[in-house]
């Protein structure tokens, strides 16, 4: 697909975009995307696609007598022919922009070890709507095998690559590929009463094995053959790892030290003193919350790539190396998000956003083991409709979703209505009463824009299910 | 009046529709349709009156559906050449192809009469674009120091998102639309802090994101100056206002709250593919089945809600949607019942509805993506000669008068939800008695629609909408407007959302 980008190569159009450049500092990333999907509802094929895009960003600094100003302009679809357009928007734009807080010396070739330069010289890696030549008789298969069952199969794959190409006007020369693939299953009765959901994220599609999980959906359903009716409520709750994945990336999200500092966040320090959390205790013993470029199975960028700045990230770091990453380490709040900017304004180390997260509770046991060792409580498929309401304490709400079960002497005996809940994901890291083994999960919610996670199953001894949900 | 971008007009549309139709009918398709967009998007944002990031993006490129032997298939690109065009035409039909097996529903468009050449440009005064960046952060930098001047504000986000959105269109049919489309949204959110506790609270303006242009922010149809005077004092009283008492309460709603529990609670349960299934997986259901049409009591006899994509201004408002359909304006709810559907041409001929004809809700957010069904305007009717907030006010004896949205939630059938706002205020005796903090309204969606006693005149009426409205996987995101009076619930569920954190 990427033959579809006719004319320059990307590395050409940095080198180009870097030649025309008369700002003080320049960044330029060009990002090769190729994308394929196929969606399906009711046992049969609904949209699909293929999509290729290049989209280039320029980063223009510009000093001025009160500081160092910056912009960022992008789009896709770039040659060397239409670039210097591009360039010259983002100077203007520089220009006009007002001294940026967060202009630190943009980084060179020393200062990013051994990674520079790195393929750098090699074409973009692709997808197309070929990876999915054995995924779609087996899709066939298992609509063929819910027809029989008199069940409906709805669902979604997706797989994507993006090459990321980094070059600044100091030198750098840094690429990452990217591949990202998930795959979401739900099961249905015809009358949409009884539902069941997995799902599996991929780097290549070659483990995927959808008639296995369809399989799986099928036993979930002959479990909701029985409903039970339960109140609102706090109940003991066993959160698969999708649900504390959807919990934990929300938590990531609002882990900003700039914003902690300002004193407008859950892990504001209180009493209004400026400072943050981090040195408290926030989570049980032996709780690790953490990022990891190099992760098994959820690799993901191992440097910092910026389209434009916020209180997360900065343009100014750009191609910052990123390293395993501790936010909680024994249940205490190590690190805060930081950009250079705001790490030395608030004295924490310098922590950037990665692209993963993983949590580890110090338990062995899967979800099976922890159902048999429930004695009364409720077994949750996933979470879904997560906002934010209110932000000191960072309570969310959200509902329960595609099968609620009851738990009794460590067997399921029945589905039970839905819940909306209401709960904080930091209150609960000191309420965990029981950790799972760590495994890697597509949160259900947040896949979108957050996909590479790895989270144990959790027991929560008192979960609040707010209100009763009548949708199944 | 506005103009069409020079820049999306100088691109080859003719020469790349007639190659790729041309491409499509040798290959035999059922249908085809080729799109060509431009997408414009600038955002600036302000912290504390200092430029936090400001950053534009253009996404432009081609798009190619084919309905081939009865089989979706999309392709999806950026160059923009004759060849690459019919390059998309057979990439789409391999997808087609591909997709084949997994298909056992052949897709038939509903009929749609060819509109030939049409041009169509959105109501504006002022291309934001057309402003000067230094302009925009200066203005966004006086309205934050207003704020900031206040000693209960401790710090202050703006924002400024401006999107022009230029779209070409051209199908086996013979229609060929080349439409373009501008809208705002600018905010300020000021946060105050109790230095003794720790404790925060925020509140942001009500200007709503709208299809104009630069002149809304210089005060056309909105009243900025006021809007910015009032924030700080309103601001201070909410972070010295009592908790709320958990219970049951009187509402009045005012439309900057309101719009967003139409969006969810009516807008999308009013989807057709949703009630259908087609997103059961992802963005959900709906209790609103087909079956329940024109006999499910949606809410009280007093709720008229339509779905348009014609209203000037709207977010939705367009003149031919993504699939060569003419716009419209229907009813979604008449006297309280259930009585239509949002659109598009597969669904619409699936099931024989509007006459087998689409209500024009075909959308795709970029280039990148395939039309989908997604929302028109979907508003609330105000009661002519209908009352006065205040009156609505004066008929409550215990209650709440709420404005401004902010946290929401509803579930995967669009029953029960949750939603916050940017303030609310008691009523006692039919009089606003200070403002509370820390409330939620909780409620099903049937319940609450049939506690809606009374709506407001016309003159309570305001415009309110979002831009980014999420469906569908791939995820698209969809700009929509949502108008509606003040209005009137009765006995309504009111959470302590600090009680909630179980503190």
């Amino acid at each position: 697909m990427s033959g579809a980008q006719s004319g320059s190569t990307p590395q050409q159009l940095a080198e180009r975009a870097l030649a025309l450049a008369e700002a003080d500092g320049t960044v330029v990333l060009v990002e090769e995307s190729t994308t394929a999907n196929l969606r399906w509802a009711n046992n049969t094929l609904t949209t699909n696609g293929v999509a290729a895009n290049r989209r280039v960003t320029v980063v223009s600094t510009v000093r001025g007598s009160a500081g160092t100003s910056a912009a960022s302009v992008s789009q896709a679809g770039v040659t060397v022919d239409t670039i210097e357009t591009l360039v010259r928007e983002s100077e203007a734009a520089a220009r006009a922009a007002s001294p940026a807080p967060d202009a630190r010396a943009l980084l060179g070739p020393n200062d990013v070890s051994g990674s520079q330069g790195v393929r750098w010289d090699e074409a973009a890696v692709g997808t197309d709507i070929e990876v999915f030549t054995s995924l779609a008789p087996a899709l066939g298969e298992s609509f063929d095998a819910a027809r029989s069952a008199g069940q409906l199969l709805f669902g979604f794959a997706e797989h994507t690559a993006v090459t990321t190409y980094l070059a600044t006007s100091t030198g750098l020369r840094l690429r990452h590929d990217q591949p990202t693939g998930k795959l979401e299953l739900n099961a249905k009765t015809p009358d949409f009463v009884r539902s069941a959901w997995d799902g599996a994220q991929t780097r290549d599609f070659s483990d995927v094995d959808v008639v296995s999980l369809a399989a799986g959906l099928g036993q979930r359903l002959d479990w909701q053959k029985r409903r039970i009716d339960l109140p609102a409520g706090r109940y003991e709750t066993l959160l698969p790892p999708t649900a504390v994945a959807d919990l934990m990336i929300y938590l990531f999200w609002v882990a900003s030290a700039r914003d902690a500092a300002d004193g407008r966040t859950v892990f504001s320090a209180p009493g209004g003193s400026g400072g943050t959390k981090v040195g408290q205790r926030i989570g049980v013993p032996g709780l690790r919350l953490w990022s990891d470029p190099a992760a098994s199975g959820l690799e993901s960028s191992p440097f910092n790539a910026v389209g434009s700045s916020s209180s997360q990230a900065s343009v100014f770091d750009n191609g910052l190396p990123l390293t395993a990453t501790d936010w909680v380490r024994d249940g205490v709040l190590e690190r805060l998000v930081t950009t250079r900017q705001s790490a030395e304004e608030t004295g924490l180390p310098l922590a950037a956003p990665i692209d993963n997260l993983l949590l580890e509770a110090g338990g062995t046991a899967s979800l099976e083991e922890l159902t048999r060792s429930t004695t009364d409580g409720l077994l949750l498929t996933c979470l879904w409709y997560i906002r934010e309401v209110d932000p000191q304490s960072l309570l969310l709400t959200g509902l329960t979703r595609d099968g609620v079960y009851k738990v009794e002497g460590g067997e399921v005996v029945g589905v039970v209505n839905n819940f909306r809940f209401n709960e904080s994901p930091v209150d609960l890291l000191s309420r965990i009463a029981e950790a799972g083994r760590t495994e890697v999960c597509l949160p259900r919610e947040w896949n979108d824009y957050f996909t590479r996670a790895a989270m144990p199953a959790l027991r929560i001894g008192d979960f609040n299910m707010s209100s009763v949900s009548k949708a199944s | 009046m506005p103009s069409l971008d020079p820049t999306f007009a100088a691109l080859p549309l003719r020469e790349l529709a007639e190659a790729a139709l041309a491409k499509a009918r040798e290959l035999g398709v059922d249908h085809a349709d080729l799109r060509s967009e431009r997408i414009r998007v600038q955002q600036i944002r302000l912290r504390d009156a200092e430029l936090d990031g400001a950053s534009e993006s253009v996404d432009s490129g081609l798009a190619v559906r084919v309905v081939h032997r009865g089989t979706w298939g999309f392709a999806a690109g950026t160059v923009q050449t004759p060849e690459a065009a019919v390059r998309l035409v057979e990439q789409a039909v391999r997808v087609a192809e591909v997709s084949a097996p997994v298909n056992t529903e052949p897709v038939v468009l509903a009929p749609e009469p060819s509109h030939g050449e049409q041009v169509w440009i959105s109501a504006y005064g002022t291309d934001p674009f057309e402003v000067p960046d230094a302009e925009k952060i200066a203005l966004l930098g006086d309205w934050s120091k207003r704020l900031l001047a206040h000693d209960a504000v401790a710090h202050v986000d703006a924002s400024l998102h401006a999107v022009k959105e230029n779209k070409f269109y051209a199908d086996t049919n013979g229609t060929i639309t080349t439409q373009q489309r501008v809208r705002v949204h600018a905010t300020l959110e000021a946060v105050a802090i109790d230095e003794a506790t720790g404790a925060f609270e925020t509140m942001r303006t009500l200007a709503p994101p709208v299809g104009r242009g630069w002149e809304f922010l210089q005060g056309v149809g909105w009243d900025w100056d006021a809007e910015l005077a009032a924030l700080p004092g309103l601001l201070a009283e909410k972070l010295a206002a009592p908790s709320i008492e958990a219970g049951e309460y009187d509402l009045v709603i005012a439309p900057s709250n309101l719009w967003l529990t139409i969006h969810e609670s009516i807008g999308h349960a009013t989807e057709l593919d949703r009630a259908l299934g087609y997103e059961a997986a992802y963005a959900g259901t709906s209790f609103a089945t087909l079956d329940k049409l024109d006999t499910l009591k949606y809410g009280s006899p007093v709720m008229h809600v339509t779905g348009d994509r014609t209203v000037q201004h709207g977010l939705s408002t367009v003149g031919f949607d993504d699939e060569g359909v003419q716009t419209q304006q229907w009813d979604l709810v008449k006297d309280g019942i259930l009585t239509g559907y949002q659109l598009d041409r597969r669904i619409a001929q699936l099931k024989g509805l509007n006459d087998g004809r689409s209500n024009g809700c075909g959308f795709a957010d970029s280039p990148g993506h395939a039309p989908i069904q997604r929302m028109a305007n979907v508003s609330l009717q105000p009661a002519a000669g209908g009352p006065s907030t205040e009156e609505l006010i004066s008929r409550v004896k215990n209650g709440l008068y709420i404005q401004g949205d902010k946290s929401w939630s509803i579930d995967m059938q669009r029953y029960n939800f949750q939603f916050t706002g940017q303030r609310a205020y008691l009523i006692k005796d039919g009089k606003l008695a200070g403002q509370v903090k820390d409330f939620a309204y909780q409620a099903t969606t049937t319940d609450f629609w049939g506690a809606m006693e009374a709506v407001g005149g016309p003159e309570t009426y305001v415009l309110g909408g979002a831009f980014n409205c999420g469906k569908g996987q791939p995820g698209q995101v969809a700009p929509v407007s949502h108008g509606c009076p003040s209005a009137l619930f009765r006995g309504i569920r009111i959470l302590n959302t600090v009680q909630e954190a179980g503190k």
